[in-house]
Formats: structure tokens, sequence, C-alpha cells
């Protein structure tokens, strides 16, 4: 495939128009990736649904939990990282005139380390020496290669942001009092957000890795376990921005609108990456360990987040609605009817962020104490988060294919693939209604989440959950169909679509606009304001799991 | 920056919602006593055997119509594993850990705590009415994390 794929860039490199052809493969290669890591994650996850429903016995060499780590690493580490370093490269290549030639070099290093990192982390769960799921809490010790693969991983991330800030910085330099265009403005957020999120994880490893070597004797489980959910949740809210920097630029544009307004889409980066890192501590509102007062602080520091989203669903559906009315839409909801529903670039964003709306909900609803407490590690989070990721994430994902993939290699969208495309989304869709669905209703009854196949001795309270488990199967079938269209069109865009001419879509600022002001580009404020932010979450509880520690654990290998 | 007229009021809705949200779970936590588990007691993960109140798990009387439930969690169940107690009693699980990480979740209640190595945990709960309870793990915790359950009949 790559050979091919170099083919091609030969003879294009001749006749380069708009689109730099150096860029263009460094991108094509991390979505080729990317695509083929869904593909195999994708098909993990059809195991794994169809064994919870009591459908399929997994083989004792490939269990369900060495599944369940492949599956999460893949696709929560491994598919996004890979997206979004290919699609904010050529984000920043269109709008900035080119990536600089050493930034160039950084993203294929960050492509190095990182698949350095991902053999190290595949071969060790393969050969079951790292069944420890995505979230590796200790004192369940893996193959220290594991964590080391870990490693490569952060460091090919770290240096795909410093290409990031390199490229921008420069940018700055040689176009001295000109606002960073938009999306590179996100990119800059969504990769500084990534950066601050991912250090207490690293932390974390780095202290896991000796101890996995037998070098130190015990581990701090709760200090591990705080510094994985600094990370943990911050992740989810490095994709989501990744997905709101198209619904803000590229949506409009496609719809044939304008841009919201500039300075609102800039504050709402700011906050994003301000508000978010302490977020993942409500993750352990059921923990030990922590005050009641702690944690209602923290309740409040997660329910901060959705704060700058109650701005973007504003945002979106204003420009809807003023899109629509520009075409003459009438009446309280007559836009709707103006929108291109036939079209997958546009269709399959839309539905990711209507899925938004029930996402966003039941996020704030599990934050809060009481509810978490009945939810807290049952099929309902993993529902919430299917529908988050899943769903919000990953669809917009998709939908950006449909377009960045044709401008990359100067194709073109045919009418056929735009139907196959449709039909993908709804298949999808409807695959996460069953699945996410099935999840949410039966986890509030108490089904546990990251189990097996298990009756508990045909408990009947377990029994009566069969009937929702199997539509879980039943989603989790539709979302394989899904994946397999996805792949399919990805490399059909790649390589088969007619030559032609795609564009990237870059949404306008409306003519009486006013001036985006110069303080959203402060940097070095958000990064003094995020710090102190992330001081006043984590400062106190870190402190005291490292001051007040009890006596540490030894390894265990439980599987 | 300048927000639409609109806009204000979304974002004074919304900030409104996630504000009595946090209300309604401080008035709850504070004053109703209904705080998630959140022990901050200590113990040595390696001596849980020798350390009491685990050296000798069981379920006991400690009140009029209270119990307490002295609970180890290991790889892949919990002991005790036959709990019985009567129905409208205040039942209090003191919980510990012998080896990683467990999930103490009693199916159709509230239930629902981490048992985490090196501390101590506890979930008080009064069952109304009688039946029998599923309790279950609920964080991974090894090969045979499915099969990590038991039972609490209430009668
Ligand atoms: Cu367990």
């Amino acid at each position: 495939m790559e050979m091919a794929a170099k083919e091609i860039f030969k003879e294009k490199t001749n006749k380069a128009l708009g689109v730099n052809p150096d860029d263009a493969r460094l991108t094509l290669t991390y979505f080729s990736l990317a695509f083929i890591v869904l593909f195999i994650g994708g098909t993990l996850g059809l195991l794994q649904g169809l064994n919870r429903a009591g459908l399929l016995e997994l083989p004792a060499w490939f269990n369900y939990y060495q599944v369940l780590t492949a599956h999460g690493i893949l696709l929560i580490l491994i598919f996004t990282a890979l997206f979004m370093v290919g699609y904010f490269y050529a984000a920043m290549s269109h709008t900035l005139g080119g990536l600089i030639p050493s930034v160039r070099k950084m993203g294929w290093t960050a492509l190095g380390l990182m698949l350095i990192g991902t053999a190290m982390v595949v071969i060790t769960i393969v050969m079951d020496e790292a069944t420890v799921l995505y979230t590796f809490y200790p004192p369940m010790q893996a193959s220290p290669w594991f964590y080391i693969g870990l490693v490569f991983i952060v460091l090919g991330v770290w240096a795909a942001t410093l290409g990031v800030f390199t490229n921008a910085a420069i940018w700055k330099k040689r176009n001295k009092g000109q606002h960073l265009p938009l999306l590179s403005f996100f990119a800059v957020g969504a990769f500084l957000l990534l950066f601050l999120g991912s250090i207490g994880v690293t932390i974390e490893v780095l202290m896991l890795i000796p101890w996995a070597f037998g070098w130190t004797e015990t581990v701090n489980v709760m200090l591990s376990r705080t510094l994985f959910w600094s990370f943990g949740h911050t992740l989810v809210n490095v994709w989501y921005f990744t997905a709101i920097s198209a619904w803000y630029v590229i949506v409009p544009r496609i719809i044939g609108g304008r841009l919201f307004s500039d300075t609102l889409a800039r504050v709402v980066v700011i906050l994003l990456v301000i508000l978010n890192v302490p977020g993942g501590f409500h993750h352990q509102i059921v923990d030990p360990g922590f005050t009641e007062g702690l944690k209602f602080m923290h309740v409040f520091m997660s329910l901060s987040i959705a704060f700058p989203s109650l701005m973007t669903a504003f945002a979106m559906f204003a420009v809807f609605e003023r899109t629509g009315r520009k075409e003459g839409a009438k009446g309280l909801l007559g836009w709707v009817k103006k929108l291109p529903w036939g079209d997958v670039r546009f269709l399959a964003p839309m539905i990711a962020m209507i899925a938004f709306i029930p996402a966003g909900a039941g996020g704030i609803a599990q934050t809060n104490n009481q509810l978490n407490q009945v939810v807290h590690n049952s099929l309902w989070v993993t529902g919430h988060f299917h529908l988050t990721v899943g769903t919000t994430v990953v669809l917009t994902f998709f939908g950006i294919m449909y377009w960045l993939i044709p401008y990359l290699t100067k194709r073109e969208l045919t009418p056929k693939i735009n139907k196959l495309g449709i039909i993908q989304t709804i298949t999808w869709t409807v695959g996460m209604l069953f699945m996410s669905g099935a999840m949410h209703l039966v986890g509030l009854l108490g089904s546990p989440r990251r189990t097996s196949y298990t009756t508990y001795g045909d408990n009947a309270t377990a029994l009566s959950w069969d009937p929702y488990l199997f539509f879980l199967a039943i989603g989790g079938t539709l979302l394989f169909i899904g994946v397999v269209l996805m792949v399919y069109i990805v490399f059909h865009l790649m390589f088969k679509a007619p030559k032609g001419n795609t564009e990237f879509p870059i949404a306008e600022p409306e003519d009486d606009a006013s001036t985006t002001p110069k303080w959203t580009e402060r940097w070095g404020l958000w990064v003094v304001l995020a710090i102190a932010v992330i001081s006043m979450g984590y400062l106190v509880p870190i402190v005291d799991l490292v001051v007040n520690a009890p006596p540490g654990s030894p390894p265990f290998r439980t599987w | 920056m300048k927000l639409h007229r609109y806009e204000e009021i979304w974002l004074i809705l919304g900030v409104g919602i996630l504000v009595l949200s946090m209300v309604v779970t401080g008035y709850q936590t504070f004053a109703q006593g209904l705080g998630p588990p959140s022990d901050t007691d200590q113990i040595d993960p390696q001596k849980v055997d020798e350390t009491a109140p685990f050296d000798n798990p069981g379920v006991f009387e400690v009140g009029e119509n209270e119990y307490e439930v002295v609970m180890t969690l290991q790889a892949f169940g919990f002991t005790p594993n036959e709990i019985e107690v009567p129905a409208g009693a205040e039942v209090t699980f003191t919980m510990t850990s012998k080896d990683v990480i467990h999930g103490f979740q009693i199916a159709g209640t509230n239930v629902n705590a981490m048992v985490v190595p090196g501390h101590i945990q506890t979930i008080t709960e009064t069952f109304d009415e009688p039946g029998q309870y599923l309790i279950l793990c609920n964080e991974y915790c090894g090969a045979g994390h499915q099969m990590m359950s038991t039972t609490i009949t209430v009668y």
C-alpha cells in the first residue's frame, strides 16, 4: 500500500496544486494506519459484543480480557492519536501555507515513535503478558515492555505536539500582528491540552517501569490511579476538541454558511484548555482515601467543562438557522429543511452533534455524586463512552474523511460514494443506538462493565439482563459492518476515486463580523491559568497521597 | 466579546442548571449525609489477615437493628460469602482488598464503591425489601473477574 501511495505522489509532485504533496503524504500515511487500526479494533469489538451476550465463546489463548485490552488501547489511544495528528497536520499545512520542513520531520518522527510503542504494547498483549485493560491499574502488573511501549506512544504524541507549536510559532513570527488561522488555533489548543493531560500518566508509567522490572518492591496504588485519571478523561476531551474544530470551521462552509464568531470559537478553545484536566477526577467519586469535601469541589470542576460545550451547542444551531434563513427558510424550524441532509459531509457531523445532546446530558448527570454511585463501573459508563466517543467524535472523524482524503489525493467524492457514506452513517448510528442504548439501560439495572459473559451462577437478577445484552450484540454487529464500510470508503477515496479537485472547506467570517481581540493569542497567560486550575484540582490530593501514603502494594498477576 | 441576547439567556439557563445540580448534590452530601463512600483509613495491604477487624471477617450485630459486615475482597471472591441480615436493618460494609483493585456493587441498590489495596472502604445501606441481592465485583481484577460474586439474604 505504501508503495502504491509513493507512486501516485511521485507523479503528482510535478503538477502540485494547492496541497503540498509532502504534507499530503504524511497525513495520508497517518490516515491509512488509523483506519487499519480501526478495522482491527472494530473486529475485536465485535468479538467482545458477541461474547458478552453469550453468543460466542472466546478461546483461552485469546480471551475476553486480552481482546478488551487490545480493543481499548488500539481504538482509544492509537486510532485517535493517528487521526488527530494526521488531521491537524493537514489543517496546519493548509491554513499556514505548508508545513515547515523541520515540522514535517517531527511528524514522521512522531509516527515512528508511536509505531514502535504500539508494536511493543500489542506484542505484550498478544503474548498475554499485559492483560491489564487500557487503564492498567496497579498492583496488577504487566510486562515492563508494555509500559515502555506506552512511553514510546507518549513520546510520539509529544513529538507531534512540538511540531504543532513550532509551526505555529514560526508562522506568527513571519506574519507579525496577524491572528493564527482558526483551525490552526484549534490545533495549538488541542495539542496543548493533550500535552498537559499526558504529564500525569507519564509520571505514573515512569513509576511503574522500575516496579515492573522488580527494582522497586511496591507501588502506591491510589497515586497511580489518580495520575491515570488526570489523563484518562482529558484524552476524551482532546478528541472532542478535534471534533468541534470541524464543527466550527468546516461544517458551516459545507452547508454554505459563514463562521458563527471567530472570537467565540477561540474563547471556547481557551476555556477547554484551562478547565479540562481536573475533570478526570469524577472517575474517582466512589474511591476511598479522599474526603467528601474534595470530591465535591471536583464535581464542580468537572461540571465547569459543560460551559464551553453549551457555547458550542448555541453556536452550531445558530449557524444552521442563520444559513437556512439566508436561503429563505421561514418559521421557527423552516431552516431544518434547508440543510443538505443528503450530503454525507454534513450528515455525519450533524448526527455527531445531535448525539452530543444526550451524551453531554448523561455526562453532566453521572458527574454528580449520587447518580455516579448508581452507574459507576456499570455498563452505563461504557454506553456513555460509546455515545460520546464512538458517535460524537468518531462520526465527525468519518465526516472529515469524505472531503479531506479527496483533497489530499486530488480526487473527487462521487455521488455513489456519497450514497455509500450515507448508508455507512446510518448503519453506524443505528448500531450505536442499539448498543449504547442497551448498555445505558442495563447499566442502570446494575450490569457491570469490563466483565465477560456471566450469569453469576444463574442468578435471577443477572439473567434478567440477558435481553439487553442481546441488543448490545446486534448493535455491535451493525457497528462492525459500519467499520468495514468505512475502511472501504477511506481506501477507495485514497486510491480509486476519480481524479478531480476537492476544496478544503474553511468557513469565512460574516461580512460584518467584529475583529478578533488580541488577548485571544496570549498563550502564556492561558498556560499559567491552566496550571493554576490543575494545581487547584490536584495539588492537595496528590501531596496527600504521597505524604500520607499507605504501605505500598506488591505486584499481582491475576490473569 | 459581544454576546447575542439569546446566547446570554441560553448560557445563563445552562449555568443555572449546573449550579442547581451542585446545590442539590451539596445538600444531599453535607446535609443529608448521602455523600459518596469516602473512608480515609489506611491498612498495610500485605497484612490484612493480621489487622483488626479484617483478621475476623463476618457479620456482626453492632446495635439495635444495626449490623456491620467486615469483608475482605480478593481474586476472585468475597469473604464472608454467606451474609444474612433482617429487613429494615442498617448495614455497614467495612472492606479492604488483599490483592488488586476490586469493585463492590449490590445490583439494584445504590451500593457501589471501589475497594483499593492499602485503603479501608465503608458504605452503609438499609435493605427494606426482603429477598436475595446479588453482590458483584465491577472492576476488572483478573481472569476470574466474571465469577466474583456472592449474595446477601435479607429476611
Ligand atoms: Cu474483583
